[in-house]
């Protein structure tokens, strides 16, 4: 039994819920197990950082603070979100690398009775786990249904292989531990240099309209090398390409239908999960079509919403049932 | 584009002072900013994603901060297009941490309310309302509290997105409070002393 300290991050509750349940179908057949840490609060994302410093770090901190407490026979802490990740080991090595900051972090954690070392724990994301400590021949040997045919850009996204303080990943702009990963699982792994490019991070909430071309890059990449659709590793890099996938159509005149589905969700399909149990459905950009080639049928997990019968009445955006619209017929 | 040509650079002010700004900007980032050993070599707007949006290229930006352009500097929509890629980062030939110098630069911009559009700040301002309240993000509060705010027009567009994530079970609509808000409180509001002193 591997066992890891569990950082799941605010996102993994909600917006990225079927990341945690198809993370959570792939743990008993790889052995692992996550203990979560007790009463965590939010990392702050990219937000605290920008308002105040010594704040923002003695957030991140109080969570490492209480995963020291759980410490039994392990030392590292697994994020599966990249910006939690990256946030958690950023707090970790500024507090080493500025011995000042550390100073006031901890005298801020005093007032809350807590306390940290920067150097006592590991930072790393699941994927780092999956790859580098399960190891990708464990991987290969629990895959029942090879999902051989499916065409994937693999997305990294780029909070994940940068700054990379400790040297986890192969390389910081073309890294190929995902990739890696899914030729694993019988995937056809199609070339992707934009990889480590952005998803727009926060600027689809202040700046639509640079957040949108950088989504319509990613996805026009993928769509042009004949992707049927994009694995991630964050939930923020899914959100932005799914749930703002429609408003960047909109906002070009495009018609781009990518799904994006978490790494862990086709894991749980090699290993034989059904895509009930994987989350696969709760994407709004439906995976249906693109898993159908390989003969992996999606059920209807939500009713969709009733087509509109008239074209009288009040003019209310329509773009998502361009695609959806068929579904909902049948 | 601003007037490079600053009326502080032509009325001489000594170099000590311009350089004043460059060094507290440095101090104020987290870890080693090594923003002082930039050689303006524009590595970094040549990797930035985001760079066509912005007011000034990083390099640009970090020119004025020695030549000590505090109020352009401050104005400078920059920092609010960073998206925190880290793509200059890892190219930066002198290894400065460019990202974390923008988060500095905005938490300046906040203080000395310079900023010409408050959308990027007040969004990170309700993101810490939320967590200083919760504990954890509150994805429905935030985004509607922001778009009524700042983008009611956008609303509409948004709809068929917001009812998804809603129906999809992927938006929960009330927040989760963590057992121990008093206890991050407390060490937040340390933190914010220490801040105001150091």
């Amino acid at each position: 039994m591997n066992k890891y300290l569990f950082y799941p991050g605010c996102s993994m509750e909600s917006s990225a819920k079927a990341y945690m349940q198809s993370m959570n179908a792939i743990l008993e057949p790889l052995d692992l197990q996550m203990e979560e840490i007790e009463d965590w609060n939010c990392c702050g994302a990219t937000e605290y950082l920008g308002i105040n410093l010594i704040p923002a770090y003695s957030l991140i901190a109080r969570n490492l603070a209480l995963a020291t407490k759980q410490m039994n026979g392990t030392r590292t802490v697994t994020a599966p979100c990249s910006a939690c990740y990256l946030n958690l080991a950023k707090a970790d090595y500024y507090m080493q690398e500025r011995p000042s900051l550390g100073a006031k972090v901890n005298e801020a954690l005093a007032a809350g009775g807590l306390q940290y070392t920067p150097g006592t724990l590991e930072i790393r994301h699941l994927i780092d786990i999956l790859v580098y400590d399960i190891g990708l021949e464990t991987i290969r040997s629990k895959v029942s249904r090879p999902l051989t045919g499916l065409r994937v850009a693999p997305y990294m996204g780029c909070m994940l292989p940068r700054p990379d303080y400790k040297h986890r990943w192969s390389d910081h702009e073309h890294p190929t531990e995902l990739d890696d990963l899914l030729r694993a699982l019988g995937v056809e792994v199609i070339d992707y240099p934009l990889t480590t490019n952005c998803c727009g991070g926060h600027m689809t909430q202040i700046g639509p309209e640079t957040a949108f071309e950088l989504i319509r890059r990613l996805v026009a990449d993928a769509d042009e090398r004949g992707a049927h659709l994009m694995a991630t590793v964050c939930p923020m890099c899914q959100m932005n390409l799914d749930a703002y996938q429609g408003e960047m159509n909109h906002y070009f005149g495009t018609d781009y239908h990518m799904p994006i589905l978490f790494f862990t969700q086709l894991m749980g399909l090699a290993f034989g999960r059904e895509p009930g149990d994987l989350g696969i459905g709760a994407e709004l950009v439906s995976s249906r079509n693109a898993l159908a080639n390989i003969g992996v049928e999606v059920p209807v997990t939500q009713e969709p919403a009733a087509p509109r019968k008239k074209d009288e009445g009040l003019p209310m955006p329509r773009r998502w049932t361009k695609h959806e619209g068929k579904e909902a017929v049948k | 584009m601003p007037q490079m040509t600053d009326e502080r650079v032509r009325a001489g002010l000594t170099r000590e002072e311009d350089l004043s700004l460059l060094h507290e900007v440095s101090m104020k980032t987290a870890g080693v900013s090594h923003l002082e050993m930039c050689i303006q070599c524009g590595t970094c707007g040549g990797s930035c994603p985001a760079a066509q949006d912005m007011d000034h290229t990083p390099r640009m930006l970090f020119a004025m901060l020695r030549a000590g352009m505090r109020e352009e500097v401050l104005r400078s929509n920059t920092p609010w297009i960073c998206v925190s890629c880290y793509h200059c980062v890892v190219r930066c030939p002198q290894e400065v941490h460019i990202a974390d110098v923008m988060y500095t630069l905005k938490g300046m911009a906040i203080k000395a309310k310079l900023y010409t559009d408050s959308t990027a700040p007040d969004f990170s301002q309700t993101f810490v309302d939320m967590v200083e309240t919760y504990g954890r993000s509150f994805e429905l509060g935030l985004a509607s509290r922001h778009y009524l705010k700042h983008f009611p027009l956008r609303l509409p567009s948004m709809t068929p997105m917001g009812f998804g994530m809603v129906t999809k079970g992927r938006m929960p609509i009330k927040p989760k409070r963590i057992r121990h808000m008093k206890q991050l409180n407390n060490i937040l509001n340390r933190a914010k002393q220490l801040e105001l002193t150091s």
